[in-house]
């Protein structure tokens, strides 16, 4: 098993998080920008802590299925800029009491910071940035899915607004980089909810979607508590299930040694 | 420093008592439903076998065959977690039964800065990957040589962890009270290098020992200050003991002894380039032969550790560590130790871990490999680790001696290499 990137993290919890604040009925936004940095801004950036339990259940073709089960905390040092990321594991047991920690930065220049705390061992180790576009804890999310990527990586264009979305076509600044050629994400109007991401690959076949399946509203967030990634190439997809999602818990700095070699309650249960 | 030792070990139990016995007043009664109400049970069961792939005279042909039980229990009150880890062991080279008690501790937070932890535990620090400078928690060398997992390296110690917590700097004190060495080899399962034989030795020879093993004299303080400054972790770290594993034998040669160490080190790690960076340092103090003079005591010497780790393809990473062990009264060492026998002067070595995940990260294989142009040594550790399920993993491993010299610290082990499977079942 393998451990997050801040990206995937952040794509964890921003689906728990993604939230609005979006006027009722829903004004009709044509700049594209404005779409994403609103969606991105709520997607990353909702209360200024929070805490989910989130279980994800992994189905490959053969309809074998894998189970992983943490908790994480999010804090964010500021509105749309560096975040601090906990990701306590509980299961599967041979994983159980793990401690995964991120320091992400925004500032693309700067490395994000991350730890992994062994407690078999008693070992904290810091780990090396990791490639962007591989898989999360052997899940078929991504380490960079939907949120987790930069605005900045690539180019938008509001390809359709219905009566419900705003449809927004990326395609990226650097194809190389990328195995996709571009992907299309379907926003909700009200909410700002990304409810669908179809990833399209170099022959401009659609080959993974992600898909919002249930949505809450928590302390007024609406949240996502329950979303679905497809891989239609391996016939695999990962179910990703939130429950005792807070928001604005106060938590206090725990995002240091200190609490990755003794877990806080609040990470734990 | 004797007295400074013992001055912060009453300090160390005058803290804990006060704050345990703040807390005593709970309700006694409404403590144990809870405690009972909040006990998780985990652990997992394991066969594990193994054979040498060499004949070695001194040993049996089987290097490991056991099956072992382990419990994890752990609760929670509303003032301090406890856990009891422990491993039941059948274990057919040795022909007995074994309990082995992994851990056995309370865990508090007295005051918001600070937290005690007191009891039987695993402790690691330093910056090392399997390279170990600072760091002078028990180790269990022969666990680790005949292919058990990687987290039974650690042996527990009994002992009383105190930190302290503050903007400025943080700080670990853990205090032993009565010493608490390496599980090392000894000749039961592994054979050595016997220096008063001249030859190798194993169950014919096994170590005979004298350890210091007076409650609260013949104790150990292990201290590290540490800060992170912009994700860059710093820390110092003193140690005043014996050395872990045998240092030394008695004038007579009859018995193995652990002669007194003081470590004094530093370490610093963090993100350099595209991977992670770390330097550790630690001057190695052999008290008891502070001239060198002594050929029956180890020499005082300075360790050095440079490592640097990155992830270099998907789902494969690479680490790299240069270690030097480098002796200081070389001379001293060179006149007094029998002829033949003395070491060179630094030893050299060089680590390379690779490792590799597939099959959606069910399937790691791994290679961490020793070597010591010094020494003209190599010691190699592949391990293949299959996850079936979220509950049954099967594992394929190997430690493979080479040397020149049948005395240099690894080429001792060759007739100990060895291959060993094993099947886990986690709950």
């Amino acid at each position: 098993m393998k451990f997050p990137s801040t990206l995937t993290i952040t794509l964890v919890f921003s689906a728990a998080l993604f939230a609005a604040n979006a006027p009722n009925p829903p004004e009709k936004i044509t700049d594209v920008e404005t779409i994403v940095n609103k969606a991105n801004l709520t997607a990353y950036y909702q209360g200024k802590d929070g805490k989910a339990k989130v279980k994800m259940t992994i189905t490959d073709k053969k309809n074998q299925t894998r189970l992983r089960e943490f908790i994480i905390l999010r804090k964010d040092i500021k509105d749309g800029g560096d975040q601090k990321y906990y990701v306590y594991f509980l299961k599967p047991a041979d994983v159980r009491k793990m401690v995964f920690m991120v320091h992400k930065h925004t500032d693309i220049k700067k490395n994000d910071d991350r730890w992994l705390y062994l407690p078999g061992l008693d070992l904290v180790r810091r780990i090396a940035a990791s490639d962007k576009r591989t898989s999360f804890v052997g899940s078929d999310f991504l380490y960079e899915d939907v949120s987790g990527r930069s605005l900045e990586e690539d180019i938008h264009e509001l390809i359709e607004t219905t009566d419900k979305y705003y449809v927004v076509k990326n395609v990226p600044k650097k194809p190389d980089s990328v195995e996709f050629s571009y992907f299309n994400v379907s926003i909700d109007r009200k909410t700002f909810v990304p409810m669908k991401m179809e990833f399209y690959d170099k022959k401009n076949k659609l080959y993974r979607v992600i898909e919002s399946k249930t949505v809450e509203t928590i302390q007024e967030f609406p949240t996502v508590v329950k979303s679905v990634v497809s891989d239609l190439n391996t016939g695999s997809k990962t179910e990703m299930e939130f429950s005792n999602v807070k928001y604005d818990i106060n938590l206090k700095d725990i995002f240091t040694e200190r609490y990755l070699r003794r877990p806080p309650r609040e990470a734990m249960r | 420093m004797i007295f400074s030792k013992r001055l912060i070990a009453f300090v160390a139990v005058l803290v804990a008592t006060t704050s345990l016995s703040a807390v005593a007043q709970e309700e006694t009664t409404n403590d144990f439903k809870a405690f009972l109400s909040n006990l998780d049970v985990h652990g997992f069961y394991e066969i594990r076998s193994g054979y040498r792939t060499r004949k070695d005279k001194y040993e049996k042909d089987m290097s490991i065959m056991e099956q072992r039980l382990q419990l994890d229990l752990s609760s929670y009150l509303d003032w301090a977690d406890f856990e009891v880890k422990s491993d039941i062991i059948g274990d057919l080279v040795e022909e007995q039964a074994d309990f082995d008690l992994r851990e056995a501790h309370m865990f508090t937070s007295p005051l918001e800065f600070m937290d005690l932890k007191v009891g039987r535990q695993i402790l690691t620090w330093g910056t090392g990957d399997l390279v170990f400078i600072n760091d002078l928690f028990p180790k269990d060398w022969q666990s680790f040589f005949i292919g058990r997992d990687t987290e039974y390296l650690k042996a527990p110690s009994d002992a009383a962890k105190i930190s302290l917590f503050s903007d400025l700097v943080n700080l670990d004190i853990v205090y032993t009270p009565k010493f608490d060495p390496d599980r090392f080899i000894s000749g039961q399962r592994i054979s050595y290098w016997n220096s008063n034989l001249v030859r190798l030795a194993g169950r014919d020879a096994i170590q005979r020992t004298a350890k210091p093993d007076r409650w609260f004299r013949d104790d150990e303080i292990a201290a590290r200050l540490y800060k992170n400054i912009n994700n860059y972790e710093y820390a110092l770290y003193t140690y005043h003991g014996y050395w872990k594993s045998p240092g030394g034998q008695n004038t007579a040669q009859t018995l193995a002894i652990f002669p007194d160490l003081n470590v004094y080190g530093a370490s610093v790690r963090g993100n350099v380039g595209k991977g992670i960076g770390n330097l550790e340092f630690g001057y190695y103090d052999s008290h008891d032969d502070q001239s060198g003079k002594n050929g029956n005591i180890n020499n005082s010497e300075l360790r050095f550790l440079a490592g640097y780790s990155q992830e270099i393809g998907e789902d494969f990473t690479a680490g790299l560590q240069y270690y030097v062990e480098h002796m200081l009264d070389y001379s001293q060492h060179k006149n007094s130790a029998p002829s033949g026998l003395t070491r060179d002067r630094d030893r050299h070595l060089i680590t390379v871990r690779l490792t590799k995940l597939l099959m959606n990260q069910n399937l790691r294989c791994s290679l961490f490999t020793y070597l010591s142009p010094s020494d003209k040594d190599t010691y190699m550790r592949p391990n293949i680790n299959y996850k079936v399920n979220d509950n049954l993993a099967v594992e394929l491993g190997a430690n493979i001696f080479f040397g020149d010299y049948p005395s240099t610290f690894f080429g001792q082990f060759r007739n100990n290499t060895n291959i060993y499977t094993a099947m886990r079942y986690s709950f």
